[in-house]
């Protein structure tokens, strides 16, 4: 059985750009692929070769054994699209949204419209089906979108960058989504800036920076070159310091580091632990905490550690982030 | 939550078989429809769309209309065809090059073009919900006309006959503003190109002053535009007269302009 998808030698060039830079990848039928990357690293552009929006200048691209230059047609029947931006039409409702995508699928008429309530009530967006776009809030669109992208039951979904710009709320809800999808066996080509995304949503994982690969493997792989989630507690006081760091060290097993200026514990949030837990046994023994900050490894960290530079990253980078509980 | 399937249920596919040309004339059918519902569902593009024949008839009727001599028929018998062309120049052109422009740099243009559905159903289905606008544009014009003077002078038939002739006239132009507007890439550009040649176009012609009265070096441009042809026609249709060679040529040139520029578009949509 062919891939579901495989580059080989793939390059791309605009103009004196060169966005794709030889990338090799090989997808297998039912599995989730993160392409995970800085802005501008060639992501996008290497779902548009799969898509057959853009010709490759050079190299083997292929879904379902299929080249993209041979017979785009026969993939688009394969394949769902889900862009950046939503790419649902502002003046149509979600239903009508739905609808004219399926019948552009060539299905039915009856098949649109059970398929399109079934969508719209699975993704939660029944009590807005006869609304147009424009009134929805952004997750909501995304949600659309993804129901548009789904209608006609794909083997193959491209999700480009698909939580970008979501609170986290809406994040977990497309993450539960895809996970659906998943276990439906759909293939996924996922891209994002986001480790954890990658971390929460891939079988296996490409780094790419400026059109190259530069590094691949599972999530856990990666995360083990790269270290834990750490865990950061402010103290109200200075007195519960000694004891905040002999009991993070019996629980984790590694040495916390102890900053008195700043009354904070830094400790590696190793797989002892978990943060309510390390919440529970520290107010138990009545320590005193007026912060606790959740620090997780990003890409940057990635690149830190596969290159040994940062990368350079767009406005809407989340490198650290306060969260209540771990997920 | 009811737990139903995503995706493909195995063994069986709800796609059906390919039927090319019934899958065509589908796709151009649900791109129509949506274009349509566009016009219907944007209410300060209709008000435009509207507003502009209403300002166009009284301002020249009112401020021009007294200076321009001709030929003993009263001015609005003369003006409203050439109006009635105009707007339908306007709305085709101006609208469909900025509406064009502006939908290729949203997601669901690459959404379109990663699905098996045929490519020129988007621009089919554009250019004829033109047609649709147009209607509603030649009614309001006609009304408006009738209200300050106009009046059919010929039978039911010619008079439908310059109406459709009109509306296919105002089809061409818009492939024309569809492959322009593919052309800029930019909604800003098309801002600008859209709408600016329509005025030098629609003046340089019979629509508001006779062609006698110009120049003889803009004469002898004024009198062989399609513009002109256009106009004249419509003239005739509505009013009696001689109306062949102008009906003729008409369609030659909306015939034309559809058959150069309607595969142009297509491919300039499809490149990729």
């Amino acid at each position: 059985m062919p891939a579901a998808i495989r580059t080989a030698g793939l390059c791309k060039r605009f103009g004196s750009l060169t966005a794709l830079d030889h990338v090799d990848l090989t997808v297998p039928e039912g599995t989730v692929h993160g392409l995970l990357g800085p802005n501008g690293a060639g992501k996008t552009t290497t779902v548009r070769v799969l898509a057959t929006l853009i010709r490759p200048d050079e190299g083997a691209a292929e879904v379902f054994g299929v080249d993209v230059r041979d017979d785009p047609g026969r993939i688009r029947s394969l394949i769902g699209l889900t862009g950046q931006y939503a790419a649902v039409d502002e003046l149509l409702t979600g239903r009508e949204n739905l609808h004219m995508i399926g019948r552009l699928f060539r299905q039915s008429r009856p098949d649109c419209r059970a398929r399109a309530s079934e969508l719209l009530e699975r993704f939660g967006l029944d009590h807005a089906a006869d609304r147009q776009p424009r009134t929805y809030s952004g997750g909501m669109r995304r949600r659309l979108d993804l129901a548009a992208s789904l209608m006609a039951r794909p083997r193959l979904i491209f999700l480009d960058e698909p939580t970008t710009g979501l609170d986290p709320r809406s994040r977990m809800e497309v993450w539960r989504l895809v996970r659906e999808l998943v276990g439906e066996g759909t293939t996924v080509l996922l891209t994002t800036q986001y480790l954890e995304e990658a971390d929460q949503l891939a079988d296996s994982l490409s780094v790419i920076d400026q059109g190259r690969v530069i590094v691949g493997g599972t999530p856990g792989e990666l995360k083990a070159q790269v270290g834990q989630d750490r865990v950061d507690i402010t103290l109200l006081d200075s007195e519960g310091m000694d004891r905040t760091v002999r009991l993070l060290r019996d629980r984790l097993g590694a040495d916390p580091v102890a900053d008195p200026e700043k009354m904070v514990v830094r400790a590696p949030l190793a797989d002892g632990g978990t943060l309510p837990d390390l919440l529970h046994l520290l107010r138990q023994s009545g320590v005193a905490i007026g912060d606790v900050a959740l620090r997780r490894p990003t890409l940057d960290d990635v690149f830190l550690a596969v290159t040994g530079r940062s990368a350079e990253h767009g406005s809407d980078q989340r490198d650290s982030r306060k969260e209540s509980e771990r997920t | 939550m009811t737990s139903t399937t995503l995706t493909r249920e195995s063994g069986t596919s709800s796609t059906q078989a390919p039927n090319t040309l019934g899958w065509w004339l589908s796709d151009v059918w649900e791109m129509t429809l949506r274009n349509v519902r566009h016009v219907l569902r944007s209410p300060d593009l209709v008000m435009f769309s509207l507003v502009q024949p209403v300002m166009f008839i009284l301002l020249f009727t009112y401020v021009f209309g007294g200076a321009i001599d001709v030929g003993g028929d009263r001015y609005i018998q003369f003006l409203l065809p050439g109006i009635l062309v105009q707007m339908a120049l306007y709305g085709s052109a101006a609208g469909t090059t900025i509406g064009v422009a502006a939908e290729m740099r949203e997601g669901l243009m690459d959404r379109f073009r990663s699905m098996p559905m045929s490519r020129s159903a988007v621009l089919i289905g554009r250019t004829l919900s033109e047609i649709f606008r147009n209607v509603g544009v030649a009614g309001v014009t006609v009304g408006i006309g009738m209200l300050v003077g106009f009046r059919f002078h010929n039978g039911l038939l010619p008079v439908l006959a310059g109406l459709l002739l009109l509306l296919l006239f105002g089809y061409a132009v818009s492939w024309f503003a569809a492959y322009l507007g593919l052309s800029v890439r930019n909604a800003e550009a098309a801002q600008a190109v859209g709408g600016v040649w329509i005025f030098p176009f629609t003046l340089i012609s019979s629509a508001f002053v006779p062609t006698e009265s110009m120049p003889d070096w803009l004469q002898a441009y004024a009198a062989h535009s399609p513009m002109t042809a256009a106009v004249n026609a419509l003239r005739a249709l509505l009013s009696g007269g001689p109306a062949t060679s102008y009906v003729l040529q008409t369609v030659a040139w909306s015939l034309g302009l559809i058959v150069v520029f309607a595969p142009l578009a297509v491919r300039k949509y499809g490149s990729r």
